[in-house]
């Protein structure tokens, strides 16, 4: 395991802390440059979750939280791959989800968005890869939502995701946005992302996984930091 | 292949990553008791704050722990919106020296406004012999490496009791790290 050392973040791709045009950033962003650390033990070491503690529909939002009817909206498929940048799949790895409802509304008490809430839809899910790096998640599409940042801001749709990986240097918070959505060219968070890396955020339709007369299919792989073995080295 | 770029966590994570410390309806992974104080006699206890550039305290961002020392790997979550002063909590054992390095918990801190997530560490004040021998420690700064080091009988005042706060901005900002 010592002569294995990870790739660091790719600022190619990877946003800045500091984008003023999405204004939290401007008193959260640290302003000294960072100290390169030496990857250890625990740099290349990480939680590692069994799947014994997920419950049978956390990986279906269109049915773990059902209280008296199924959720209002377009169900979709997400599906998609976790590999590193040596294009190894990452099996066996966590992956957490949260959302808006199909009106806009996130269910956090501190959502203040005046749309309506279902009663039937929480947002929240998680899923393991299996041992190809797969993962699949049953969900209703996201709503866009109106935010403080500036007038008339709106997010566009858009998933959240969180990923561990091979160890907590693979670790990852992202979202999810979809193809076409005409408010991608409006939204801060969206644009703060270096050209080169914004096509990686849009998931793909993809009628393959469209199951018929249930939900659309949407494809989106995520690729975290690899490191320095080839890939058919033992890891 | 490139890497997946970043996002920000955004302000409503909880009910998924921290679904019950927010009193959410849906079962949590992870939390922040990485090992239960009364069966651990040598249990500490870590709290402190995240501050911004103006020195508020910020109620909205999510502390993530991991400590391995060879003997024992433990993670903990916790988000600091519940604490009535916006605090994180953390119920852990001090890891063990591992090579003659100081011992450390490596953090990950995620917030709204930020982009993509940082990475600290926290030394312990009562270790000052190995700290001031170790390795990442002397990489820093000389004056910022007490952004590092927890303090002993901080904020909580047990004997068990640490203090870390993070301020991301401002002449007491915290070392992060690119790992």
């Amino acid at each position: 395991m010592s002569d294995i050392i990870y790739n660091l973040f790719d600022r190619e791709v990877h946003p800045p802390y500091l984008a003023p045009e999405y204004k939290s950033t401007i008193l959260r962003s640290p302003t000294k440059p960072l100290v390169l650390l030496k990857q250890s033990l625990s740099e290349l070491s990480g939680p590692v979750f069994g799947d014994f503690n997920l419950g049978e529909f956390d990986h279906d939002l269109t049915k773990n939280s059902i209280v008296n009817g199924q959720p209002l909206g377009e169900r979709i498929v997400v599906h998609g791959k976790v590999m590193n940048e040596n294009g190894r799949p990452i099996p066996n790895t966590l992956i957490e989800i949260w959302q808006a409802n199909s009106c806009g509304r996130y269910v956090h008490k501190v959502d203040q968005h005046d749309a309506p809430l279902d009663p039937n839809f929480l947002g929240a899910g998680r899923c393991m890869t299996d041992s190809e790096g797969n993962y699949k998640f049953y969900t209703i599409k996201p709503g866009a939502y109106p935010w403080g940042n500036h007038p008339n801001a709106w997010r566009p749709n858009h998933i959240h995701f969180s990923l561990f990986g091979a160890n907590i240097t693979n670790r990852l918070v992202t979202q999810m946005y979809f193809p076409g959505d005409p408010l991608l060219q409006y939204d801060p968070i969206y644009l703060a992302v270096p050209p080169k890396g914004r096509d990686l955020l849009i998931s793909q339709f993809d009628l393959s996984i469209t199951e018929p007369n249930f939900a659309l299919g949407y494809r989106f792989d995520f690729v975290l930091r690899g490191n320095n073995a080839t890939p058919f080295e033992k890891q | 292949m490139k890497q997946t770029p970043s996002q920000t966590v955004g302000p409503y994570f909880a009910y998924s990553l921290t679904p019950e410390q927010y009193l959410y309806n849906f079962k949590s992974l992870v939390g922040n008791i990485m090992v239960n104080p009364t069966e651990h006699p040598e249990a500490i206890t870590i709290v402190g704050k995240v501050f911004d550039g103006e020195n508020n305290v910020i109620p909205d961002a999510m502390i993530e722990i991991w400590q391995n020392d060879g003997e024992n790997q433990l993670f903990g979550r916790f988000g600091t919106g519940t604490d009535s002063q916006s605090r994180f909590i953390f119920h852990t054992i001090k890891p063990k020296s591992v090579n003659g390095q100081a011992p450390y918990l490596s953090v990950i801190i995620f917030m709204r406004g930020q982009l993509i997530h940082s990475y600290s560490r926290i030394y312990f004040s009562d270790e000052v012999a190995l700290n001031e021998k170790d390795e990442v420690l002397n990489s820093v700064e000389k004056e910022r490496r007490k952004t590092l080091i927890a303090q002993k009988n901080g904020a909580s005042g047990s004997s068990s009791g640490y203090e870390f706060n993070i301020y991301m901005q401002g002449e007491n900002e915290t070392v992060f790290f690119e790992i």
